[in-house]
């Protein structure tokens, strides 16, 4: 046995299974002085299917996607991506493993442009980040395809004005931008369709089913006609825990998912 | 594409202004102005650019400062030589000194930088075998291959085109790729994070890169006076030249230069007249800072589109 045999060495193999499951879980826990926010979580999400995240408010899915992108580090339980242990990888480092996620409180970076802000995203998968040396001439090869993306999401005639600037909605659609030129495997979005107009959330809709072809993606939302429409799977938290997991006409009619929302109105 | 020709008469202009600097002013005052806007602008590349605001680059224009006096004095080393080792020094320096204090932000960060630097300001006067103590390194030669730059007003042009140099490095990591990651982690660490950017290094690399500007200035400070001592490791050099950087704006870069210039200036003016300089400075500093909240630079570049508005309306 040499002597610079690591732990991580020795896990890795054992856990470099993917079994079909983009992310799996198992038992994670999230606690803050002592209150539970994500409580024994085991989630799986399928390989290429959209997956929907609902539940009252506080139920911890914010947290929930928070450890799954490196943001918290569990109080225990383990988070697996695409098969590898990512428990305690950092959010760089997850970002890189063909991780995307948009953010519930947007914020952006505010001094940058649209266009600007999707630059710096697809930059991030050259080596060009480091180059202080270079010009930023050298960012204009992006252009094309920045343009490109923000057309995808209805942005074309806001390129050059700064994210601070945005309307609501244009800054929810600027995050899925950005998320897209990352080419995610994995696209876990955060509420991307709050405050959103009726016609801009029926457009978010159909990006989302025209991006989902071959990804994996998470959505947390509210909206349940957003969910209807986009989610082959619905899974269901209240205070911390997972209490319903499947198609949504099964989930909807799920007594403990009907008791939960019940519980939040009387609330 | 507007701002290109405003901006390409600005440096022109600058460069005139530097050339015949030292006929206005006398030659050392000048130089001083040039690097401390120099060493304003490596802290400006900190505060402004990643937000991280360094309460000690003292250390790295001290400590470059002595390495530089210190070779150009017992080696006989040419000043740009000399002060290459100072960079050198000052970036090595910053390695530890940046991986240890980038893992804090805001008030944090300042003390870390802060207690590293008294750290070597201790450190130097202990060691005074080698850097002389309180007397500091004295009777350091400005050499240079055989040409005489002995006097101030030659070592200032000798010393323009490093100077320049510096100021060039900095505009140009300010808008790099690499600049452009700076700008997304001051604005939001996490967002950078989440696109995959290792923040940490990033924040490293700038802080070695600040670190070694601010050597620059310090080497040819100490080799333009003729001799390094203690004060410019002293805490209070680290607060005059964030004073520099907020007083001009930070985040602009020129600001820097208009601070360095708008301190000195004054001190130089104000010792000469009163006994209590120091007093008079810091009430004019403060009706500036009070006055122009953007910094002077930001105000002053505002001016012209505002006296343009106004002709417009009558």
């Amino acid at each position: 046995m040499p002597p610079f045999t690591t732990r991580r060495t020795i896990r890795s193999p054992i856990l470099a299974r993917t079994d079909g499951f983009a992310v799996e879980t198992r038992g994670v826990t999230k606690e803050f002085a002592g209150f539970r926010a994500v409580n024994g979580v085991d989630l799986r999400l399928e390989a290429g299917r959209v997956h929907a995240l609902v539940g009252p408010n506080g139920a911890g899915k914010t947290s929930l996607f928070n450890l799954l992108t490196g943001f918290l580090k569990p109080t225990s339980g383990e988070v697996l991506i695409f098969g590898r242990d990512a428990t305690h990888l950092r959010a760089d480092e997850i970002a890189n493993l063909g991780v995307a996620r948009s953010f519930q409180i947007t914020s952006l970076f505010e001094q940058l442009s649209a266009l600007e802000h999707v630059l710096l995203a697809l930059q991030s998968a050259t080596d060009l980040g480091l180059r202080f040396w270079s010009s930023e001439g050298a960012l204009r090869r992006f252009v094309p395809r920045g343009r490109e993306l923000l057309g995808e999401v209805g942005l074309e005639g806001a390129a050059d004005r700064l994210a601070s600037d945005l309307p609501y909605g244009q800054k929810r659609a600027l995050e899925l931008a950005i998320a897209l030129a990352r080419e995610p495997r994995l696209l876990l979005l955060d509420e991307p369709t709050s405050g959103m107009g009726l016609e801009d959330v029926g457009r978010t809709i159909a990006l989302i089913r025209q991006v989902a072809g071959g990804r994996t993606v998470l959505l947390v939302e509210h909206n349940m006609g957003v969910v209807a429409e986009v989610a082959q799977r619905v899974v269901v938290m209240q205070q911390g825990r997972v209490i319903a997991d499947g198609p949504y006409e099964a989930v909807r009619h799920d007594p403990a998912v009907i008791a939960a929302y019940l519980g939040q109105v009387d609330a | 594409m507007s701002g290109r020709y405003p901006r390409i008469a600005m440096v022109v202009g600058s460069a005139v202004v530097a050339l015949v600097l030292p006929r206005v002013i006398y030659s050392v005052l000048a130089l001083d102005i040039l690097l401390w806007a120099l060493f304003a602008m490596s802290v400006d590349l900190l505060v402004g650019y990643v937000g991280l605001l360094s309460f000690g680059h003292a250390a790295f224009w001290g400590g470059a400062a002595y390495v530089a006096a210190l070779l150009a004095r017992d080696l006989r080393l040419a000043f740009p030589l000399a002060a290459l080792a100072g960079v050198l020094a000052a970036m090595a320096l910053a390695v530890p000194v940046g991986y240890l204090s980038i893992r804090r932000r805001g008030i944090y960060f300042a003390m870390v930088t802060l207690a590293f630097a008294q750290m070597l300001f201790y450190l130097v006067n202990e060691l005074r075998g080698v850097t002389g103590g309180e007397n500091g390194v004295q009777g350091v030669p400005r050499l240079l291959w055989g040409v005489s730059v002995t006097r101030p007003g030659d070592f200032y042009y000798a010393a323009l085109p490093l100077v320049l140099l510096g100021y060039l490095a900095v505009y140009r990591v300010t808008r790099s790729p690499f600049g452009h990651v700076l700008a997304a982690i001051r604005d939001n660490e996490a967002r950078a994070q989440a696109l995959g950017y290792p923040t940490p290094r990033y924040k490293l690399v700038a802080f070695v890169l600040s670190a070694g500007i601010a050597g620059l200035a310090g080497s040819l400070y100490a080799i333009g006076h003729g001799f390094a001592s203690l004060d410019l490791l002293h805490w209070t050099t680290s607060g005059t030249v964030v004073l520099m950087v907020v007083l001009g704006g930070t985040g602009t870069l020129w600001g820097s230069l208009v601070g360095a210039a708008i301190v000195l200036f004054l001190r130089d003016q104000l010792s000469s007249v009163t006994e209590a300089s120091d007093a008079v400075t810091g009430a004019i500093l403060i009706a500036i800072v009070l006055g122009f909240r953007r910094g002077l630079w930001r105000s002053l570049a505002a001016l012209p589109a505002r006296a343009v508005r106004r002709l417009a309306r009558t």
